[in-house]
């Protein structure tokens, strides 16, 4: 099929010197009016939780930010000199808490697990030694999920997806690469290609069946520029990947929002008991 | 009066704690009055955050000196001697709650302005939680005729309009813009948007065109200050910054008004009398049509 313009003219570039006021304020505006002046980032050795790592630097000072490594068994030993570098960078506090003799008897209890299990209660086990280390240092758990994933549902809930707040979830995988390179995220983290690392050899692009460039494209027309999905097909797109794609976005939406609650009475929590969490703030 | 120095106030804001934003204008005041500042404008529902949700009717005050907020407002405007004009939420006599902006002038109230436009839509839920306004009006001040807008109002080109031709000529812009819209672009394109059209309205109805906006955050939404001051010739006369608190002081030389019409009388050759016709043949015309009144 040919490709119409459109393909050609979508840019997510972002000014980065606009981004980085913003996010920067938001981090210490949203955390100290809360009574904190602190954070939690768990930091993977990858470019989101550098990038949060380093606007949380920016925000609150290195002193008041919390850097956590929590390498499981198989996990890649690049990743964790990775985060070293982000560590020595920035200056900011660092703890390593690994999860293998967390994990070893749950995983060992059913040997028939799949990746997507294991992978699953290993993002779980980090959320449970952040918000542990949230409470002991006294810092709101940073977020590190970009637009991309979570517009795809690449997540797990209540592993990686437990947060207090996210300066990343309204920029796109590609704007994460831009906004990183501009802050100063070291050049390894910018170039590797991105992975959850939770089996040797995974990578995001890789299990999810895409590239994030392109994805980043068609989720830009399809949510920002609310192209109807014909629409994107008639700029440049393969239809099988347009479906694929409108239906993650469909099929994951149960990780964008809050549990539902069953309304008995007048006045419901999600319905019609309507508050900002800055209530009073 | 040839000339008024007037004061925009870019603040923050504690979500529904009006005894807490009361303190803050106070404050603000008494910067202002070290300026020499003699109308100092606040954002929208500066003395209640915006987005209040189930929290309206709980910050709702009375622009009246019975109440305990507009009392100290009152008096300090009276003790300055410096116009006010405050965003609050207003409570009719028969509940029902309005995003409001106050003019004050030495102890008394001159002006309450409804929001006329409440946008539901996006990321907006206003009409949820708010009546709607039903006037649009200039008001008589020491200063000369003046007008108040909040935000959607002035998205809407027949409500500068309509006080133009009701003889304001310095109009005051109140907003909690949240900030949106983020590309390569040195400024969000939420403030390019309305820089856009404040910058058009002065042009137009050769007067003076004064916003001023919030900043902050609520939960994750920004606001983006960038108070700015348009004179009758549509130039760029005063800007305050992006995102930061601050008071932009601006002096309007109110003669330029004189200057702009003697060259350009867009006012003097308005044919209002033609639009009215064409209105009223358009809304008969729509019969049936949704009107918000």
């Amino acid at each position: 099929m040919a490709r119409s313009d459109t393909m050609t003219t979508i840019t997510l570039a972002i000014n980065t010197d606009l981004a980085r006021r913003i996010l920067t304020d938001f981090l210490r505006e949203e955390i100290t009016r809360t009574g904190l002046s602190r954070a939690v980032v768990g930091l993977s050795g990858g470019i989101d939780s550098a990038l949060a790592c380093f606007l949380a630097a920016e925000a609150l000072g290195p002193q008041n930010v919390l850097a956590v490594r929590m390498p499981y068994r198989t996990s890649s030993p690049e990743s964790f000199e990775h985060a070293q570098l982000v560590i020595d960078q920035l200056g900011v506090q660092s703890l390593t808490v690994p999860i293998t003799d967390m994990a070893e008897p749950l995983l060992n209890r059913f040997p028939e697990m799949n990746g997507v299990r294991r992978g699953n209660i290993l993002a779980r086990l980090r959320m449970i030694v952040l918000y542990d280390q949230s409470a002991a240092f006294g810092g709101l758990v940073v977020g590190t999920g970009n637009k991309t994933e979570i517009m795809l549902g690449y997540s797990t809930l209540y592993g990686d997806s437990a947060h207090a707040l996210n300066p990343l979830g309204d920029l796109y995988k590609t704007q994460v690469r831009q906004l990183s390179r501009a802050l100063g995220v070291p050049g390894p983290i910018l170039d590797k290609a991105p992975t959850a690392d939770l089996w040797p050899g995974q990578t995001d692009e890789g299990e999810l069946g895409l590239t994030y460039a392109r994805a980043d494209q068609l989720l830009y027309l399809l949510v920002d520029q609310r192209y109807k999905p014909e629409e994107c097909v008639a700029a440049g797109f393969d239809e099988p990947f347009v479906r694929q794609v409108v239906d993650r976005l469909r099929r994951n939406h149960f990780k964008r929002v809050m549990p539902l609650v069953a309304k008995l009475s007048n006045r419901t929590v999600g319905y019609d008991f309507l508050y900002l969490r800055d209530w009073g703030t | 009066m040839a000339s008024l120095t007037l004061g925009l106030a870019q603040m923050k804001t504690r979500l529904g704690d009006v005894r807490a934003n009361l303190d803050r204008h106070l404050a603000l005041i008494d910067a202002a009055a070290r300026q020499g500042v003699q109308l100092l404008v606040f954002p929208e529902l500066s003395l209640t955050g915006y987005v209040l949700q189930d929290l309206v009717p709980g910050v709702a005050c009375a622009a009246s000196p019975d109440d305990p907020v507009f009392s100290q407002l009152l008096a300090v405007s009276r003790a300055r001697d410096m116009d006010l004009m405050v965003g609050f939420v207003d409570e009719d006599q028969r509940h029902r709650f309005y995003i409001s902006s106050a003019y004050l002038s030495r102890g008394q109230v001159v002006h309450v302005h409804h929001k006329v436009y409440l946008p539901t839509y996006g990321l907006f839920d206003e009409g949820r939680f708010f009546a709607w306004g039903d006037s649009v009006r200039a008001f008589d001040t020491r200063f000369g005729r003046l007008g108040m807008l909040i935000c959607e109002d002035f998205w809407h080109a027949s409500a500068p309009y309509l006080l133009w031709l009701d003889g304001a000529d310095v109009m005051l812009f109140a907003s909690a813009s949240p900030g949106r819209g983020l590309n390569a672009e040195p400024a969000l394109e939420s403030a390019r948007w309305v820089e856009h059209v404040l910058k058009a309205y002065a042009s137009l109805f050769t007067t003076f065109v004064c916003h001023t906006n919030r900043v902050g955050f609520e939960d994750g939404l920004n606001f983006w200050g960038g108070a700015i001051a348009f004179d009758p010739n549509g130039d760029e006369i005063a800007r305050g910054p992006y995102f930061d608190e601050a008071l932009t002081v601006v002096p309007l030389d109110l003669n330029q008004l004189h200057r702009t019409r003697a060259r350009l009388p867009l006012l003097r050759d308005e044919r209002h009398a033609l639009v009215a016709r064409e209105i009223d043949r358009i809304t008969a015309g729509s019969a049936g049509a949704r009107d918000k009144g």
